[in-house]
Protein backbone atom coordinates (compact mmCIF):
# COMPACT_ATOMS: atom_id res chain seq x y z
CA UNK A 1 0.00 0.00 0.00
CA UNK A 2 1.22 3.43 -0.89
CA UNK A 3 0.41 5.55 2.15
CA UNK A 4 2.01 8.73 0.78
CA UNK A 5 -0.06 8.61 -2.37
CA UNK A 6 -3.20 8.10 -0.34
CA UNK A 7 -2.49 11.16 1.83
CA UNK A 8 -2.03 13.14 -1.41
CA UNK A 9 -5.49 11.92 -2.41
CA UNK A 10 -6.77 13.28 0.88
CA UNK A 11 -5.41 16.76 0.11
CA UNK A 12 -7.36 16.72 -3.16
CA UNK A 13 -10.48 15.63 -1.28
CA UNK A 14 -10.03 18.58 1.08
CA UNK A 15 -9.72 21.10 -1.76
CA UNK A 16 -12.78 19.74 -3.53
CA UNK A 17 -14.79 19.66 -0.31
CA UNK A 18 -13.85 23.28 0.43
CA UNK A 19 -14.97 24.34 -3.05
CA UNK A 20 -18.28 22.48 -2.65
CA UNK A 21 -18.79 24.00 0.77
CA UNK A 22 -18.66 27.54 -0.63
CA UNK A 23 -21.60 26.74 -2.88
CA UNK A 24 -23.77 25.09 -0.22
CA UNK A 25 -22.78 27.28 2.74
CA UNK A 26 -26.13 29.08 2.98
CA UNK A 27 -28.14 25.87 3.55
CA UNK A 28 -26.35 24.93 6.81
CA UNK A 29 -25.31 21.48 7.98
CA UNK A 30 -27.70 18.69 9.02
CA UNK A 31 -26.67 16.63 12.01
CA UNK A 32 -27.40 12.89 12.15
CA UNK A 33 -26.76 11.02 15.40
CA UNK A 34 -26.76 7.24 15.88
CA UNK A 35 -27.08 5.62 19.33
CA UNK A 36 -24.14 3.24 19.80
CA UNK A 37 -24.40 2.04 23.39
CA UNK A 38 -24.29 -1.71 24.14
CA UNK A 39 -28.06 -1.83 23.64
CA UNK A 40 -27.85 -0.06 20.26
CA UNK A 41 -24.97 -2.22 19.03
CA UNK A 42 -26.79 -5.42 20.04
CA UNK A 43 -29.90 -4.21 18.17
CA UNK A 44 -27.94 -3.56 14.95
CA UNK A 45 -26.85 0.10 15.19
CA UNK A 46 -23.63 -0.56 13.27
CA UNK A 47 -25.72 -1.56 10.22
CA UNK A 48 -27.82 1.59 10.68
CA UNK A 49 -24.63 3.67 10.69
CA UNK A 50 -23.36 1.83 7.61
CA UNK A 51 -26.63 2.47 5.73
CA UNK A 52 -26.40 6.21 6.53
CA UNK A 53 -22.76 6.50 5.44
CA UNK A 54 -23.41 4.45 2.28
CA UNK A 55 -26.34 6.74 1.45
CA UNK A 56 -24.22 9.90 1.86
CA UNK A 57 -21.49 8.39 -0.31
CA UNK A 58 -23.87 7.13 -3.04
CA UNK A 59 -25.87 10.35 -3.28
CA UNK A 60 -22.75 12.48 -2.81
CA UNK A 61 -24.35 14.62 -0.09
CA UNK A 62 -22.17 17.33 1.43
CA UNK A 63 -22.88 19.22 4.68
CA UNK A 64 -24.12 16.30 6.77
CA UNK A 65 -22.40 15.66 10.07
CA UNK A 66 -22.83 12.08 11.28
CA UNK A 67 -21.85 11.28 14.86
CA UNK A 68 -22.42 8.56 17.43
CA UNK A 69 -23.62 8.72 20.97
CA UNK A 70 -23.95 6.30 23.90
CA UNK A 71 -27.14 4.87 25.43
CA UNK A 72 -29.85 7.53 25.74
CA UNK A 73 -32.13 5.40 27.94
CA UNK A 74 -34.57 4.12 25.31
CA UNK A 75 -32.96 0.70 24.86
CA UNK A 76 -36.18 -1.01 23.73
CA UNK A 77 -36.37 1.42 20.77
CA UNK A 78 -32.84 0.79 19.52
CA UNK A 79 -31.35 1.27 16.98
CA UNK A 80 -32.06 4.98 17.43
CA UNK A 81 -31.30 7.75 14.95
CA UNK A 82 -31.72 11.48 15.54
CA UNK A 83 -31.84 14.24 12.96
CA UNK A 84 -31.23 17.94 13.61
CA UNK A 85 -31.90 19.95 10.49
CA UNK A 86 -31.08 23.66 10.51
CA UNK A 87 -33.13 25.51 13.13
CA UNK A 88 -35.65 22.67 13.56
CA UNK A 89 -36.02 20.68 16.77
CA UNK A 90 -34.24 17.35 17.13
CA UNK A 91 -36.36 14.47 15.77
CA UNK A 92 -35.80 10.98 17.25
CA UNK A 93 -36.50 7.83 15.24
CA UNK A 94 -36.78 4.34 16.80
CA UNK A 95 -36.13 0.80 15.54
CA UNK A 96 -34.11 2.20 12.67
CA UNK A 97 -33.03 -0.69 10.48
CA UNK A 98 -30.78 -0.01 7.50
CA UNK A 99 -33.89 0.28 5.35
CA UNK A 100 -35.58 2.79 7.68
CA UNK A 101 -32.32 4.76 7.87
CA UNK A 102 -32.26 5.13 4.08
CA UNK A 103 -35.90 6.23 4.11
CA UNK A 104 -35.19 8.88 6.79
CA UNK A 105 -32.09 10.07 4.93
CA UNK A 106 -34.07 10.56 1.70
CA UNK A 107 -37.30 12.00 3.15
CA UNK A 108 -36.06 14.01 6.13
CA UNK A 109 -32.43 14.89 5.44
CA UNK A 110 -32.68 15.42 1.67
CA UNK A 111 -36.32 16.52 1.18
CA UNK A 112 -37.06 17.99 4.61
CA UNK A 113 -40.15 15.89 5.52
CA UNK A 114 -40.23 14.19 8.92
CA UNK A 115 -41.03 10.44 8.59
CA UNK A 116 -43.86 10.46 11.15
CA UNK A 117 -44.47 6.68 11.32
CA UNK A 118 -40.95 6.06 12.65
CA UNK A 119 -40.76 8.97 15.11
CA UNK A 120 -40.69 8.06 18.79
CA UNK A 121 -41.60 10.39 21.69
CA UNK A 122 -38.61 11.36 23.83
CA UNK B 1 -23.31 -9.90 20.13
CA UNK B 2 -21.99 -12.58 17.86
CA UNK B 3 -18.96 -10.84 16.41
CA UNK B 4 -15.72 -9.81 18.10
CA UNK B 5 -15.83 -6.61 16.04
CA UNK B 6 -19.15 -5.66 17.69
CA UNK B 7 -17.54 -6.13 21.11
CA UNK B 8 -14.66 -3.92 19.98
CA UNK B 9 -17.19 -1.24 19.04
CA UNK B 10 -18.79 -1.61 22.47
CA UNK B 11 -15.52 -1.36 24.44
CA UNK B 12 -14.31 1.56 22.33
CA UNK B 13 -17.60 3.28 23.14
CA UNK B 14 -16.70 2.94 26.85
CA UNK B 15 -13.32 4.53 26.11
CA UNK B 16 -15.01 7.52 24.46
CA UNK B 17 -17.42 7.87 27.39
CA UNK B 18 -14.40 7.88 29.73
CA UNK B 19 -13.18 11.03 27.97
CA UNK B 20 -10.35 9.46 25.95
CA UNK B 21 -8.65 11.52 23.24
CA UNK B 22 -6.49 8.65 21.94
CA UNK B 23 -7.70 5.06 21.58
CA UNK B 24 -5.46 2.27 20.26
CA UNK B 25 -7.16 -0.85 18.94
CA UNK B 26 -4.78 -3.73 18.32
CA UNK B 27 -5.62 -7.13 16.90
CA UNK B 28 -2.93 -9.80 16.78
CA UNK B 29 -3.63 -13.06 15.02
CA UNK B 30 -0.78 -15.46 15.63
CA UNK B 31 -1.63 -18.63 13.79
CA UNK B 32 1.53 -20.50 14.90
CA UNK B 33 0.67 -19.93 18.55
CA UNK B 34 -3.03 -20.41 17.71
CA UNK B 35 -3.83 -17.13 19.43
CA UNK B 36 -6.10 -14.18 18.80
CA UNK B 37 -5.42 -11.14 20.95
CA UNK B 38 -7.57 -8.03 21.05
CA UNK B 39 -6.35 -4.99 22.93
CA UNK B 40 -8.09 -1.65 23.45
CA UNK B 41 -5.95 0.97 25.14
CA UNK B 42 -7.26 4.42 26.01
CA UNK B 43 -6.15 7.55 27.83
CA UNK B 44 -9.52 8.12 29.48
CA UNK B 45 -10.23 8.77 33.14
CA UNK B 46 -9.40 5.20 34.22
CA UNK B 47 -10.84 3.19 37.10
CA UNK B 48 -9.73 2.21 40.59
CA UNK B 49 -9.23 -1.46 41.52
CA UNK B 50 -12.64 -1.76 43.07
CA UNK B 51 -14.39 -0.51 39.93
CA UNK B 52 -12.33 -2.82 37.70
CA UNK B 53 -13.41 -5.75 39.86
CA UNK B 54 -17.03 -4.64 39.66
CA UNK B 55 -17.31 -4.06 35.89
CA UNK B 56 -16.76 -7.74 35.18
CA UNK B 57 -19.78 -8.45 37.38
CA UNK B 58 -22.95 -8.26 35.24
CA UNK B 59 -24.93 -6.59 37.99
CA UNK B 60 -22.77 -3.51 38.29
CA UNK B 61 -22.79 -0.48 36.03
CA UNK B 62 -22.03 3.21 36.44
CA UNK B 63 -24.61 4.21 33.90
CA UNK B 64 -27.74 5.90 35.13
CA UNK B 65 -29.82 5.27 32.02
CA UNK B 66 -30.07 1.50 32.48
CA UNK B 67 -29.29 -0.71 35.44
CA UNK B 68 -27.24 -3.57 33.97
CA UNK B 69 -24.00 -3.35 31.96
CA UNK B 70 -23.40 -6.58 30.09
CA UNK B 71 -20.81 -5.84 27.40
CA UNK B 72 -17.64 -6.61 29.40
CA UNK B 73 -18.91 -9.70 31.30
CA UNK B 74 -20.18 -11.27 28.07
CA UNK B 75 -16.88 -10.76 26.28
CA UNK B 76 -14.95 -12.12 29.27
CA UNK B 77 -17.14 -15.23 29.39
CA UNK B 78 -16.77 -15.72 25.62
CA UNK B 79 -12.95 -15.56 25.89
CA UNK B 80 -12.86 -17.93 28.87
CA UNK B 81 -14.98 -20.42 26.92
CA UNK B 82 -12.22 -20.41 24.25
CA UNK B 83 -9.17 -21.25 26.39
CA UNK B 84 -8.49 -17.55 26.84
CA UNK B 85 -9.45 -14.73 29.13
CA UNK B 86 -9.63 -11.03 29.77
CA UNK B 87 -7.24 -8.73 31.64
CA UNK B 88 -8.18 -5.16 32.58
CA UNK B 89 -5.36 -2.84 33.52
CA UNK B 90 -6.52 0.59 34.62
CA UNK B 91 -5.12 3.57 36.48
CA UNK B 92 -7.27 6.53 37.52
CA UNK B 93 -6.21 9.62 35.58
CA UNK B 94 -4.05 7.61 33.14
CA UNK B 95 -6.35 5.30 31.22
CA UNK B 96 -7.50 1.74 30.72
CA UNK B 97 -6.20 -1.19 28.71
CA UNK B 98 -8.44 -4.17 28.11
CA UNK B 99 -6.78 -7.27 26.66
CA UNK B 100 -8.72 -10.29 25.52
CA UNK B 101 -7.23 -13.56 24.35
CA UNK B 102 -8.91 -16.41 22.47
CA UNK B 103 -7.64 -19.70 21.13
CA UNK B 104 -7.72 -18.79 17.43
CA UNK B 105 -8.97 -22.16 16.19
CA UNK B 106 -11.42 -22.81 19.03
CA UNK B 107 -14.72 -24.14 17.69
CA UNK B 108 -16.72 -21.78 19.90
CA UNK B 109 -14.75 -18.65 19.06
CA UNK B 110 -17.01 -16.06 17.50
CA UNK B 111 -15.75 -14.62 14.21
CA UNK B 112 -13.96 -11.28 14.08
CA UNK B 113 -16.80 -10.17 11.81
CA UNK B 114 -17.12 -6.87 10.05
CA UNK B 115 -14.16 -5.02 11.55
CA UNK B 116 -14.18 -2.61 8.57
CA UNK B 117 -17.52 -1.19 9.60
CA UNK B 118 -16.62 -1.09 13.28
CA UNK B 119 -13.63 1.11 12.39
CA UNK B 120 -15.56 3.29 9.93
CA UNK B 121 -18.29 3.80 12.50
CA UNK B 122 -15.86 4.84 15.26
CA UNK B 123 -13.72 7.08 13.05
CA UNK B 124 -16.67 8.95 11.52
CA UNK B 125 -18.83 8.83 14.64
CA UNK B 126 -16.16 10.19 16.99
CA UNK B 127 -14.02 12.48 14.83
CA UNK B 128 -12.56 14.25 17.90
CA UNK B 129 -10.86 11.02 19.03
CA UNK B 130 -7.53 9.90 17.54
CA UNK B 131 -7.99 6.27 16.51
CA UNK B 132 -4.89 4.12 16.05
CA UNK B 133 -5.59 0.70 14.59
CA UNK B 134 -3.01 -2.06 14.26
CA UNK B 135 -3.89 -5.47 12.91
CA UNK B 136 -1.34 -8.24 12.53
CA UNK B 137 -1.85 -11.61 10.93
CA UNK B 138 1.42 -13.49 11.51
CA UNK B 139 4.06 -11.28 9.84
CA UNK B 140 1.64 -9.09 7.89
CA UNK B 141 0.50 -5.83 9.41
CA UNK B 142 -2.03 -3.07 8.72
CA UNK B 143 -1.61 0.15 10.63
CA UNK B 144 -3.97 3.11 10.41
CA UNK B 145 -3.78 6.31 12.42
CA UNK B 146 -6.43 9.02 12.02
CA UNK B 147 -4.10 11.83 13.15
CA UNK B 148 -2.53 12.59 9.73
CA UNK B 149 -5.98 12.33 8.13
CA UNK B 150 -7.36 14.89 10.58
CA UNK B 151 -4.38 17.20 10.02
CA UNK B 152 -4.82 17.22 6.26
CA UNK B 153 -8.60 17.53 6.28
CA UNK B 154 -8.65 20.37 8.80
CA UNK B 155 -12.24 21.61 9.14
CA UNK B 156 -13.60 19.16 6.54
CA UNK B 157 -15.92 16.62 8.19
CA UNK B 158 -15.19 12.88 8.31
CA UNK B 159 -18.74 12.40 7.04
CA UNK B 160 -18.05 14.23 3.76
CA UNK B 161 -18.95 11.76 0.96
CA UNK B 162 -15.44 11.72 -0.52
CA UNK B 163 -13.87 11.26 2.91
CA UNK B 164 -16.21 8.31 3.61
CA UNK B 165 -15.12 6.78 0.31
CA UNK B 166 -11.46 7.37 1.16
CA UNK B 167 -11.78 5.84 4.65
CA UNK B 168 -13.70 2.81 3.36
CA UNK B 169 -11.14 2.24 0.61
CA UNK B 170 -8.10 2.62 2.86
CA UNK B 171 -9.51 0.31 5.54
CA UNK B 172 -10.66 -2.43 3.19
CA UNK B 173 -7.41 -2.30 1.22
CA UNK B 174 -5.45 -2.66 4.47
CA UNK B 175 -7.56 -5.50 5.85
CA UNK B 176 -7.72 -7.37 2.54
CA UNK B 177 -3.96 -6.99 2.22
CA UNK B 178 -3.53 -9.27 5.21
CA UNK B 179 -5.79 -12.06 3.98
CA UNK B 180 -4.04 -15.42 4.03
CA UNK B 181 -2.82 -16.16 0.52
Amino acid sequence: MNAIKSLEDLKKIREEALAKRKITETSGATQVIVGMGTCGIAAGARETMKAILDFIEEKNLPNIIVTQTGCIGLCEQEPIMQVVSGEQQKVTYGKVSGEVARKVMQAHVVEGHVVEENVIPV
Amino acid sequence: MREISLHILDIAENSVNAGSTVVRITIIENLNKDELIIQIEDNGKGMDEDTVRKITDPFVTTRTTRKVGLGIPFLKAAAEACQGGMVIDSTPGIGTTISVRFQHSHIDRMPLGDINNTLLSLIVGYPEVRWIYTHQVDSREFHFDTEPVREILGEISFSDPDVIKYLKGTISQGINGMAVR
